[in-house]
């Protein structure tokens, strides 16, 4: 513990200046490292001799990402479930940011839901998702549901594990200055509960982006899981399935980066 | 116990001197008898008192002018008042160069004055320390029973500290009562006889010396060795509350792939 507190009072003034190319060092790293991923891919289907139905080569797949950006293929579709995601990740974290105070705060509502929580997060989304769909038709709205179920069970399970592991010493010097119970919530036990509860979204948010892929699959008119069956089914266009595959990791680590982003900002400057 | 004194409460482990302390500051509820300061009663957490816990509990996201504020925020104060009473705060615990400051940025004896200043944001008439310097080093502490009594010149308080230190106790103290444990009860109560003015040059000298062995020979015999069942008790409680000490907490507890530690 001593040498870990050392290590930490450096740390603000190694803040300001990296160590010397340490960010450029970072950015060789992970280019050499995608390379070397593109140069395997390009590998394997040099020597299996893959047909480009099975496994396209890197360079074709490229190709047809970027046609499938300018020709209008991939935007609308790709917005779609960008919406999808977005909505849906807001409204799974919200409830579940009230749900898991409520957790937190009594043993009784703790006890009495959790098995259900736990049951719901164990049936496999990818089983419930065509009865979602029968509820709630074809549209946005189960795309909406399906996401917003899967995001709730991280977010809320790290905001009742937060809000319980406040230190109690810091809850009794409140105290000794007569905090409510709203002020607790608000200036010590949300600030406190904070890094765990990014941590939750951060699970959330990508996990929203496979609810609907999923919520497209069990029925839905646009979207990027819609263009995966359409590329695999009725257009066997393999290329674009693999570039649409590329499009949903993308957008699933962007929406990660704008987690993370949030993140810093809020608890970023802590110790 | 007189408006303007400083007491010191000194006993071993387990006589119950933190818990007196939180009986005083409302933080406990007493099962018999009653608080009272100034003939009213001490019912709940009181505004006429200031705490000082043994460890700074300083909030770890906000910087010491806001954590100094803490208390006034919850009080209601307007933001204009508040300014100016954290300005002076830190002026009189001297950070006032570091109100931008974050408690990991801070030296140990730092944040347990930013901690003083906290506890006497509201101006308490009490001032309760728990042991207060306890995780400090020999030298700052001795620093830190000066500067002690110094604040408390310049405020109108009146001081409650608890204490292991016969020397401290002695040097800082106008009474110096002795607790003994198991049941803890007052076993001796001594005046010291010196002026304060005077301590500072007689640190080493008999008369306090005298005080101090007065005290040593109360504290005879009392030891805080426990029975084996209380010693049982104890470790099963320190287990049940073994908690993340403050300075971890604000880590986050997920890994970031995207270099986060690099960047602090």
């Amino acid at each position: 513990m001593r040498g870990h507190s050392v290590q930490r009072c450096a740390k603000p003034a190694a803040a300001h200046r990296p160590r010397g190319g340490s960010r450029w060092r970072r950015i060789v790293d992970v280019t050499a490292a995608a390379v070397a991923f593109v140069l395997l891919w390009k590998l394997i289907v040099v020597v299996g001799n893959y047909p480009v139905f099975i496994l396209p080569a890197p360079e074709v797949v490229a190709e047809r990402f970027v046609s499938a950006w300018l020709d209008g293929t991939m935007e609308p579709n790709a917005a779609q479930t960008l919406l999808e995601v977005v909505l849906g990740f807001a409204v799974g974290a919200s409830a579940a940011l009230v749900a898991g105070y409520a957790l937190a705060r009594s043993r009784l509502v703790e006890r009495v839901l959790s098995p259900y929580l736990v049951a719901a997060q164990a049936t496999p989304i990818l089983a419930l998702a065509p009865l979602i769909a029968l509820w709630f038709g074809s549209g946005l709205l189960s795309k909406v549901v399906i996401c917003a179920l899967i995001v709730f069970f991280p977010v809320a399970v790290a905001t009742m594990v937060g809000l319980r592991s406040v230190d109690r010493r810091l809850l009794e010097m409140a105290h000794s200055f007569r905090a409510t119970r709203g002020q607790l919530l608000w200036t010590l036990e949300l600030p406190a509960a904070m890094p765990g509860i990014m941590g939750g979204m951060r699970v959330g948010v990508t996990l929203a982006v496979v609810g609907a892929i999923i919520g497209e699959w069990a029925g839905g008119e646009q979207g990027l899981g819609v263009l995966i069956n359409l590329a695999r089914g009725s257009l066997f266009d393999i290329p674009l399935l693999f570039a649409t595959l590329l499009t949903v990791a993308l957008l699933g680590v962007v929406l990660y980066l704008a987690v993370v982003l949030v993140e810093r900002r809020i608890v970023g400057t802590r110790g | 116990m007189p408006e303007r004194q400083v007491v010191a409460l000194i006993g071993p482990n387990g006589c119950g001197k933190s818990t007196l302390l939180r009986l005083v500051s409302g933080l406990l509820r007493p099962d018999a008898g009653s608080i009272e300061l100034d003939g009213r009663p001490v019912t709940g957490p009181d505004p006429r008192v200031g705490f000082v816990f043994q460890e700074p509990r300083l909030l770890p996201w906000r910087d010491a002018a806001a954590n100094v504020a803490y208390p006034l925020e919850l009080a209601g104060w307007s933001r204009d008042r508040r300014e100016q009473q954290v300005t002076d705060l830190l002026g009189l615990v001297g950070l006032r160069e570091f109100r931008g400051a974050r408690p990991h940025e801070l030296s140990g004896g730092m944040r347990q004055r930013l901690a003083i200043a906290r506890a006497l944001a509201l101006g308490p008439s009490v001032l309760l320390l728990d042991e207060p310097f306890s995780a400090l080093d020999a030298l700052t502490r001795e620093r830190f029973n000066a500067e002690l009594l110094r604040l408390w010149e310049r405020t109108e308080t009146t001081i409650l500290l608890v204490t292991h230190s016969i020397s401290e106790a002695v040097y800082v103290a106008d009474r110096v009562v002795v607790l003994s444990p198991r049941p803890g009860h007052v076993v001796a109560d001594v005046a010291v006889p010196l002026d304060r003015t005077e301590r500072d040059a007689n640190l080493d000298v008999l008369a306090l010396g005298g005080t101090a062995s007065t005290i040593r020979r109360h504290l005879e015999g009392a030891t805080d060795d426990p029975t084996r069942e209380e010693l049982s008790a104890e470790i099963g409680r320190q287990q049940r509350t073994r908690q993340v000490p403050i300075e971890e907490l604000g880590v986050p507890a997920w890994f970031d792939p995207f270099g986060r530690e690099d960047d602090r």
